[in-house]
């Protein structure tokens, strides 16, 4: 990692660092929005790993140690801003207003979506890796038909690096000078297949062979994912083209709930990446430059905890959706086979009113 | 009544600039549509008349030109895609299967995924390899999509309009091998809706499905038969999903033999559900099981053995006289 331009301006420790092209821009007030968002989302991704564990959800794919780099970009968008996730980005939706509990519904159980990505301007998860790049691309080529002042984030790993789709969208949005921003975070590992297995060079140096620029950022570094983030929008809104962000992270976690780290990763390495902790080096600046004392730490905590408890009752409170929902909006209009369906399940009485 | 004569290519062409003139939220996208009008010439002029934001030449790769039309259409855009040949869809399989067919449900009515992809299909026309196959049953097969073929210009000119029109994702497929054929086109009215059958020709022995390149097969057919004292029906099938079994039902009743006539292959095909679900609903009027006339269960041969391969006319005629063999 050290061998390569990397973009930080705070140090593990929690100390400014100069940087010849950004500063930080963040007043004391932001930076500890900032550190409130971090602290929640992994508090309500905590949570809703206890609900997988005891048997509430049927999955769930932790974000820890990845906070910076979500909040870092979920912040650095504008309201009219779109973003497209992966499956990973919770921190993103809570920047984007997404309700916790609607990002637990689809690991409930209770519908393959969970939120109107267009009130929010946040697109559902996409779970087939990569798919979400292009249709990130074909939005901003809508933004530029539109004359729209917005731009366009996309998500996806380390992993999806490899696949078809994310290098074709690199190749659409420098065609088309499409005002969009490729935001991947490398957390190292694509369940257990290791970041050097999917490239031989730095992810972001792959965006100068497609004719746009790259750029690397600490990923735990949220000030920096911030300046960087925000940079790169402003270029694609103003008619600069993509940027590839390669925010350089760890995944703490497991990659979901079904997974076991310690089968392919060694102790000392997640020991190493503790340290590197984004919430931990804010909260050691916002001690040392800004004065903050326990006190306000723990009514951030406390909030956290209020909002866990709350995430808690509202996934329990989710229960089986009546089966004949599964027939809403397969299409926009009528269709034989979906009367057909409805139609049966209605005699076995499973419709409203039935038997069973 | 405005009607005028013109080929099926022409009829799509016109099809698709009535469209974009109605609507400005069309747009088509492609490989080599713009400038060269396609490599069947179905955008001809287009690109011209429409802008090149309207008219997209894409760079090669299909799953982008499906992919980037989603998020297009996340933004109330409706884009025409135009796959290049049959054989070059499954790049794109992925994003058509796994996004295209259900955004709409996963987004709970949020999305409308309102794009055509059109994709010129079957053989026929000499071509090498992967630029004559039937691959409409792997999207029959996927819930989400419709799936519609024309057979005449006047329902190219017609189908086509319907399709973008509606809000449902679309695949369109066009019997290649029809293109330069000539038919009258009504510009005043659509024939019917877009996902019902039609009948071609009205017949009391033995009724033929077909759609695409296969009704004009069946319809040859049947004035042989005619001429050999059997009364043959044909049924354009039109909507391959979802199938329109009204008209179907009507005349296997009457006919009590059927027969579909495709050139897929025969396993897991539009010609396996349609005898399934036919037999089941006219069991009781059938004086023998419903048959089907495909192509053989091999990779799309090489061209100089293709009317061996493909339904042809004698085959079509055997399948009437099985038909006709068999005795209460």
């Amino acid at each position: 990692m050290t061998d390569e331009k990397l973009v930080q301006l705070l140090s593990p420790e929690g100390e400014r660092v100069s940087h010849p092209d950004y500063t930080s821009s963040l007043q004391h007030d932001e930076i500890f929005a900032m550190y409130r968002d971090m602290v929640i989302v992994r508090r309500l991704c905590n949570e809703a790993t206890s609900l997988q564990r005891q048997g509430q959800l049927a999955l769930w794919a932790p974000a820890q140690g990845q906070e910076g780099a979500q909040i870092g970009a979920g912040r650095a968008m504008q309201p009219m801003d779109f973003s497209f996730p992966s499956y990973r980005e919770h921190g993103v939706g809570w920047c984007r207003g997404v309700p916790p509990e609607d990002m637990l519904r689809i690991f409930r159980g209770v519908t393959n979506g969970g939120w109107d990505p267009q009130k929010y301007r946040h697109n559902l998860s996409t779970i087939v890796l990569g798919n979400q790049t292009l249709h990130a691309v074909g939005y901003a080529m809508g933004v530029q038909r539109d004359g729209a002042d917005e731009a366009v984030l996309t998500f996806f790993g380390d992993g999806a690096s490899s696949q078809g789709d994310v290098l074709e969208s690199f190749v659409w949005a420098a065609s088309f000078d499409a005002p969009v921003v490729f935001f991947c975070q490398n957390n190292q590992f694509g369940i257990s297949t290791p970041s050097s297995v999917q490239s031989k060079v730095p992810l972001y140096r792959r965006a100068a062979g497609f004719g746009f620029p790259g750029i690397r950022v600490d990923g735990n570094d949220v000030l920096a994912v911030y300046e960087v983030t925000k940079r790169a929008l402003d270029a694609a809104r103003s008619g600069g083209g993509p940027t590839l962000i390669e925010a350089y992270t760890y995944r703490m976690g497991a990659h979901t709930t079904s997974d076991d780290p310690t089968r392919y990763r060694i102790d000392a390495e997640v020991e190493v990446w503790h340290h590197r902790d984004p919430i931990e080096r804010v909260k050691s600046l916002l001690v040392h430059e800004y004065n903050v004392r326990k006190p306000q730490f723990e009514v951030i905590d406390a909030e956290a905890d209020e909002l866990a408890l709350k995430l808690r009752s509202d996934v329990l409170a989710m229960g089986k959706p009546e089966p004949l929902t599964m027939f809403d909006n397969v299409y926009t209009d009528v269709h034989p086979l979906i009367e057909e369906g409805r139609r049966d399940l209605v005699e076995l009485g499973f419709g409203p009113g039935g038997d069973l | 009544m405005a009607t005028t004569t013109m080929t099926m290519a022409a009829a799509l062409n016109e099809g698709l600039r009535r469209a974009m003139e109605k609507n400005p939220k069309v747009l088509l996208m492609g490989e080599d549509i713009g400038k060269l009008g396609g490599v069947f010439r179905i955008t001809d002029g287009l690109q011209k008349d429409f802008g090149e934001e309207r008219v997209i030449d894409a760079p090669l790769a299909e799953s982008a030109i499906v992919g980037t039309s989603v998020g297009l259409a996340m933004r109330g855009y409706r884009t025409v895609v135009e796959i290049q040949f049959d054989g070059f869809v499954y790049p794109a399989f992925d994003q058509i299967v796994s996004q295209v067919a259900k955004l709409h449900k996963r987004s709970d009515g949020a999305y409308k995924m309102a794009l055509v992809i059109r994709i010129p299909f079957q053989g026929g026309i000499g071509a090498i390899e992967h630029h004559s196959e039937s691959p409409e049953a792997y999207f029959a097969h996927t819930a989400g999509l419709r799936v519609v073929s024309c057979s005449t210009p006047n329902d190219a000119y017609w189908m086509i309009q319907q399709a973008i029109e509606h809000d449902d994702p679309i695949v369109f497929f066009e019997p290649k091998s029809r293109y330069w054929e000539k038919g009258e086109v009504d510009l005043d009215a659509p024939p019917q809706g877009l996902f019902e059958s039609a009948v071609r020709r009205e017949g009391t022995d033995v009724t033929l499905l077909a759609y695409g390149a296969m009704v004009k097969t069946c319809l040859r057919a049947a004035e042989v038969a005619e001429g050999e004292g059997t009364s043959v029906a044909v049924i354009d099938v039109r909507s391959l999903s979802p199938l329109d079994y009204g008209p179907m039902v009507a005349s296997v009743e009457k006919t009590g033999r059927f027969a579909v006539v495709q050139e897929s292959v025969k396993t897991a095909s539009i010609g396996s559900e349609l005898v399934a679900e036919l037999q089941q609903r006219c069991f009781y009027s059938l004086r023998g099981p419903g048959m089907r006339v495909s192509s053989y269960d091999i990779p799309y041969p090489p061209s100089r053995v293709e009317d061996e391969f493909r339904p042809s006319v004698d085959r079509v005629l055997d399948a009437i006289d099985q038909l006709m063999g068999f005795e209460q």
